[in-house]
């Protein structure tokens, strides 16, 4: 597991049914392109976050590929109608088959 | 000929001066609640020298300034997170945390990073924040001294600093500092390296132009440690020092150096009125 892994997330507490809301994402992680050398020359490993997903309710929200050049502490920023209260759940894969996974929820009112 | 290129260099310079200054409507709130002061008047001590202080947020342009308006937007939170979780784990053979002795940082901390660096009367040295760390792991929880700079010393010192975050910087300069301060006081109007640039070069004389395509700041400490973009990491005071005297093209001091602890006091008490910025953002 690539250190010092932690998933942060922001959603509002609750919001109106139908209501179009913004959700904020940040997972810190190193993002090792594979495609460096260290000073031996030798190459250094990749370690990435390769897929990101959020569900609602088990509803698919988002489903992201993540790509080698994507940069250190990847944030994500999107929208969603929220047609009820629920679950968010976000989900990170790291290239070593680690899973990360954090949990919001939200109310309506 | 290279007569002439000067000239022209100085001349645009001059057109430039103050294009810089980008002073943000309604100024840095952060997460739209706490107000931090990025412009003051110039403490005594600068009489002669500046009237303002404004912090290196107001230098830099609009998006980075909003990555430190929210503390989900400012990258330099994760090392706080970091920190915090360093600040409660034991360490050393002493198996205490920062936190058996000095319990909940948001009381024990609270205004220590608006006062550092500053004498230590056991020591009977001026000690930065990066030394009082390494002190006390070294001294009360058994522990090996961390690296200053970046890495694990600056997530600790970043924790600390956000108790203080807001309140304004207050760092004494006379009483058994005062030889020290003078010392950094000296080096910073000091020209060093193949550039023959001083601190006071850039920082003082010229900030707001465009030294190539970046625009100088005052060089002001009270945003320290800074969550740099182009490093993606956070960077203590000292860390940025080296950086900026290799920029001179000078044989820097060393990072733990004596020197430095001067200059970094100096250079602190002109920021005195600021607010501290907890982890601020730059490019």
């Amino acid at each position: 597991m690539a250190e010092n892994v932690t998933p942060r997330v922001r959603v509002p507490s609750s919001a109106a049914a139908g209501e179009v809301i913004t959700i904020k994402t940040l997972i810190s992680h190193i993002m090792e392109s594979g495609q460096r050398k260290n000073s031996d020359g030798n190459l250094i490993p990749r370690s990435i976050i390769n897929r990101f997903t959020c569900d609602f309710n088990g509803q698919n929200v988002i489903d992201v590929t993540l790509e080698p050049a994507i940069s250190t502490n990847p944030y994500f920023e999107f929208q969603a109608q929220v047609p009820e209260a629920g679950t968010y759940t976000f989900t990170w894969y790291d290239d070593d088959g680690s899973v990360y996974t954090d949990t919001k929820d939200i109310a309506i009112g | 000929m290279t007569k002439t290129v000067l000239k022209g260099a100085i001349t645009s310079i001059a057109i430039l001066a103050g294009a810089g200054m980008a002073l943000a409507e309604g100024g840095l709130v952060i997460n739209g609640d706490l107000e931090l002061t990025t412009e003051a008047p110039a403490a005594d001590h600068l009489a002669g020298h500046l009237t303002t202080v404004y912090s290196g947020w107001v230098f830099r342009d609009s998006f980075t300034q909003a990555m430190e308006m929210d503390d989900f937007d400012n990258p330099g939170m994760l090392f706080v997170d970091a920190g915090e979780a360093m600040w409660n784990e034991p360490a050393g053979t002493s198996g205490k945390a920062c936190a058996d002795c000095h319990a909940d940082a948001s009381e024990s901390m609270a205004g220590v990073r608006a006062v550092y660096p500053k004498w230590n009367e056991a020591a009977g040295e001026v000690r930065t924040l990066e030394m009082q760390i390494n002190a006390c792991r070294t001294e009360n929880q058994g522990a090996e001294a961390l690296k200053y700079g970046k890495g694990d010393i600056v997530s600790l010192e970043a924790y600390i600093s956000m108790q203080s975050r807001g309140l304004p910087m207050n760092v004494a300069i006379d009483g058994p500092v005062a030889d020290v301060w003078a010392q950094g006081k000296e080096m910073y109007y000091t020209r060093t390296g193949q550039l023959e640039l001083s601190c006071a070069s850039c920082h003082e004389e010229n900030y707001g132009n465009l030294i190539r395509a970046e625009t100088l700041s005052q060089g002001q400490t009270n945003g320290f440690p800074v969550y740099r973009i182009k490093d993606s990491v956070l960077t203590s005071a000292s860390g940025r020092f080296v950086g900026c005297v290799r920029d001179t093209k000078a044989e820097t001091y060393k990072i733990d150096s004596s020197e430095f602890v001067a200059l970094e006091l100096y250079v602190a008490s002109r920021g005195n009125g600021l607010s501290v910025e907890g982890v601020s953002v730059r490019n």
